[in-house]
């Protein structure tokens, strides 16, 4: 599903954030992105969304090679992808409803299923009574938690999630790394990258390792 | 998770392959989101009133002051047509025809089916009315001599309206015995015309100048809100968002400061012109014409609502081509 090959990434002032990586994520398959502060783990996350783009290398999300991806079909490629953001993007100036109901009516869904599949979203993160408050008067995990639920509620192929518990407190993250494996369960494509080594060594997934920006076999 | 034990063994629902939305799902959907951010867009406007106005007003303005002019000047081409189909000859004669010999000439005159009107006015005559429409009056009293000479007035026939025929006809006048000068009104008329003209390039000019500036008050006003919700165009991008899904919002707030900028400017105009109109009557009266100031007619309302939406529209185009390209998520 995700397939990096021999990729590097250069930032424009010439800092190396990825070297010479290749890794292949199969469909249905779970991982976990591990590594320093600094070792690239947001950067490769960046590459997969096309927020960026390889300097070198190929990177293939499904069969599309996204070097050769057009800017005009970003967009649809995104909307393949649901993202958990190290800093949550959320929007203050509507509710946790509005937030999470965005992904829908950008791909143009009609006004009664957005809400079936809102409430949906926000039942399966445990939040559906705040649905409608401003999502600044959350806590910061529950905030992740709107994220989380704005990141399924397109029912996306691949799941990718920055740090996704990098604010909760121990059981919150147990729970929220749970519901990455249950989407695995159905058969999403899940890649999480995180600090938290504990909580990943008890998880029957593979942990991909970068050391400044390589690749290290675990 | 915390909510219900089921949560936890989720039933297998098939494929996690994205679900596009079913065509049922699509169908008025787009229209749908058309409405709906057009809506949107007009609320955020409506959310902070005074600014919209004061931004409303600018470009009003600024829209209103051509078509004032413009609509003035219609209206002086429009009197001047008028005068244009009643050119008349003033003969004025010498000082040393008698009044019987001048009569004599009218009688002629009078003959002749080049003309359709004709009248003499003797000194005395002529001084009566230069004193009752001119409001000279007194200022006469103080002359010893009546100055004003003795004059036939003559209209001549619908044949004559080209201005060289009219030119003929003055020569022929000129070279009878008696007669001192010959005037055209047409003159007159002709300088009208030609001032009229000036006057429509000005404002065409003018017009041009001021379009230019309203496709700027927009741009501004459009740039400062794609910066003030650059987050929300982040944040949009990032879940896949389209180019045009971004643009729309920032194009409707265009189009609704064109519509209410037009319609205000509309207004605008209106009022000056009821404005003057009331001027202008006691000034047409004075010169006993029926003359009707015309407004705005439908067809010069209709353009002026379509410059004002396209400006409008016009402005935040520009403003978002320039300026969301920069936006991107990092
Ligand atoms: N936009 C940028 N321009 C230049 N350098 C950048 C940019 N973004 C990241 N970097 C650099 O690239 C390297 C990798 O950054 P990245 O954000 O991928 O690290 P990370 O593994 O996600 O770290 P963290 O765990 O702190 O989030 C860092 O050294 C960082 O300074
Ligand atoms: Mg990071």
């Amino acid at each position: 599903m995700i397939r990096f090959d021999n990729v590097s990434m250069r930032y424009p002032g010439g800092h190396e954030a990825l070297s010479r990586v290749s890794f292949s994520l199969e469909r249905g398959e779970m991982a976990f992105l591990t590594g320093h502060s600094g070792a690239g783990k947001s950067t490769l996350l960046k590459l997969i969304m096309l927020m960026e783009r390889a300097s070198q290398g190929q990177v293939f999300v499904g069969d599309q090679n996204l070097n050769r991806m057009a800017v005009d079909q970003i967009p649809f490629l995104r909307r393949k992808i649901g993202v958990v953001f190290q800093n949550h993007q959320l929007l203050f100036d509507r509710s946790v409803f509005d937030n999470i109901a965005l992904p829908l009516q950008i791909s143009g869904y009609e006004k009664s299923s957005i809400g079936r599949r809102v409430r949906a979203a926000l039942d399966k993160v445990g939040l559906l009574n705040k649905e409608k408050l401003n999502p600044i008067l959350l806590s910061t995990g529950e905030q992740q938690r709107i994220g989380l639920a704005r990141a399924i509620v397109n029912k996306p192929q691949v799941l990718l999630a920055d740090e996704p518990t990098g604010n909760l407190d121990p059981q919150l993250s147990a729970e929220v790394m749970g519901l990455f494996h249950q989407f695995n369960q159905v058969g999403v494509t899940v890649l999480v990258a995180s600090h938290d080594l504990d909580l990943i060594s008890r998880m029957p997934h593979r942990c991909l390792t970068l050391q400044q920006g390589r690749l290290a076999d675990a | 998770m915390r909510s219900s034990p089921q949560q936890d063994k989720p039933k297998a629902r098939g494929s996690a392959s994205t679900q596009q939305p079913d065509l049922k799902d699509r169908g008025g959907s787009y229209l749908n989101h058309h409405f709906e951010t057009a809506k949107v867009s007009w609320q955020r406007l409506m959310a902070t009133p005074l600014a919209t106005l004061m931004t409303l007003m600018m470009i009003a303005i600024a829209l209103s002051l051509p078509g004032v002019l413009y609509v003035g000047l219609q209206n002086v081409e429009q009197l001047g047509q008028r005068w244009q189909g009643s050119a008349q000859l003033s003969v004025f004669l010498a000082d040393a025809l008698s009044e019987a010999e001048g009569r004599d000439l009218a009688q002629q005159l009078s003959d002749n089916s080049q003309f359709s009107q004709l009248s003499y006015l003797s000194k005395d005559e002529a001084l009566a009315e230069f004193k009752a429409y001119a409001g000279f009056g007194n200022a006469l009293e103080l002359l010893k001599e009546n100055p004003l000479p003795a004059v036939i007035l003559i209209t001549p026939s619908t044949d004559y309206l080209l201005s060289d025929d009219l030119s003929n006809l003055t020569q022929q006048l000129l070279s009878l015995d008696g007669v001192d000068d010959v005037r055209v009104d047409m003159d007159w008329v002709q300088r009208l015309q030609a001032m009229v003209t000036l006057g429509q390039r000005t404002v065409l000019l003018l017009g041009l100048l001021l379009a230019l500036g309203v496709v700027l008050v927009v741009g501004n006003t459009i740039r400062l809100e794609i910066q003030n919700r650059r987050d929300e165009i982040i944040v949009v991008k990032l879940v896949g968002g389209t180019d045009s899904f971004v643009r729309r919002p920032f194009l409707y707030t265009g189009f609704w400061y064109g519509i209410g900028a037009g319609l205000v400017a509309w207004l605008l105009v209106q009022l000056s012109l009821w404005y003057l109109g009331t001027v202008v009557d006691r000034l047409i009266q004075l010169y006993h014409s029926e003359f009707q100031l015309q407004g705005l007619g439908l067809g010069a309302t209709l353009l002026l609502m379509l410059i004002a939406v396209t400006l409008g529209s016009g402005g935040a185009w520009l403003a978002v081509l320039r300026h969301l390209r920069a936006i991107e998520p990092r």
